[in-house]
């Protein structure tokens, strides 16, 4: 369970509304297969991964990218069950894909540092600490169906 | 194994360009880390740690120095940072899990003020280094 206060709700929402989930996306699954090359092993089928230049241009991470931050932005609309949201999703990601969900933790973080680096000043600590809270939580909602 | 060739350049030259103001985001990486991650605020029961508080600022400094003091021996991180190790493993006693945390929230703190810099490349090389950082300050833990 994700405990938002109002204003964090307010401050999550607000700074959302601005994020272009298309870039933001990409980023953010970009950053991670640079930072965490590990991760990479999903992605056999998406091409030339070879170097950041490669990763961060590549049209599969991109769309993938969007695809991803979509499913998170489902998230943000339902902070009060997260753990339903994502029942389906996290089915997937353990029977098909096979995924460790830490690789969830790291990519929230990863999202966390795209976000500072867009929004600068504005995200105070503040904003941080309540995004830190919905990126733990969607990573534990996608983690509970795993068996 | 030492940190790569590329990244201590990489770490090297960021470190030149933050000259002076090391400490400045230190504390703000500090004060993020108690934000957003409250359990870490356990060690900290002595300090003002409401923002803007001086003695925030004061033990951001000395982890600046410690970070500067790693950067000068990115070779040899072991053997510089075993003082510190000792400290944090034997006389303060952190969960070395914390050292983590605060790294992170010091790269969220060096990209939202240097957005430009911030490469995919430079946040790896940077991600590295402080994860060398955090081995070498766990190593005397048992």
């Amino acid at each position: 369970m994700v405990h938002l206060t109002a204003d964090e709700k307010n401050a999550v929402t607000g700074l959302w509304s601005k994020v272009k989930v298309d870039d933001v996306g990409g980023e953010a699954l970009g950053r991670l297969l640079v930072v965490y090359p590990w991760t990479q092993r999903f992605f056999d089928s998406f091409g030339d991964l070879s170097n950041a230049d490669a990763v961060m241009g590549n049209a599969k991470v991109k769309a993938h990218g969007k695809k991803v931050l979509d499913a998170f932005a489902e998230g943000l609309k339902n902070v009060d069950n997260l753990k339903g949201t994502f029942a389906k999703l996290s089915e997937l990601h353990c029977d098909k894909l096979h995924v460790d969900p830490e690789n969830f933790r790291l990519l929230g973080n990863v999202l966390v540092v795209v976000l500072a680096r867009h929004f600068g000043k504005e995200f105070t600590p503040q904003v941080q600490g309540a995004f830190q809270k919905l990126t733990l939580g969607v990573a534990t909602a996608l983690a509970h169906k795993y068996h | 194994m030492a940190l790569a060739a590329a990244d201590q350049a990489a770490v090297r030259a960021l470190w030149r360009k933050l000259n002076n103001n090391v400490g400045v985001y230190t504390t703000e990486a500090l004060e993020r880390t108690f934000l957003a991650f409250p359990s870490t605020k356990t060690y900290f029961a002595h300090l003002d740690l409401r923002p803007g508080s001086a003695q925030v600022k004061a033990h951001g400094q000395k982890v600046a120095d410690a970070l500067s003091l790693a950067v000068a021996h990115l070779d040899d991180l072991p053997r510089a940072l075993a003082p510190l190790s000792d400290l944090h493993a034997h006389q303060l006693r952190v969960n070395p899990a914390n050292f983590e945390l605060l790294g992170h929230c010091l790269l969220v703190t060096l990209a939202r003020h240097y957005p430009g810099d911030f490469s995919p490349a430079l946040q790896a090389s940077l991600d590295r280094f402080l994860r060398h950082v955090t081995s070498a300050l766990a190593s005397s833990y048992r």
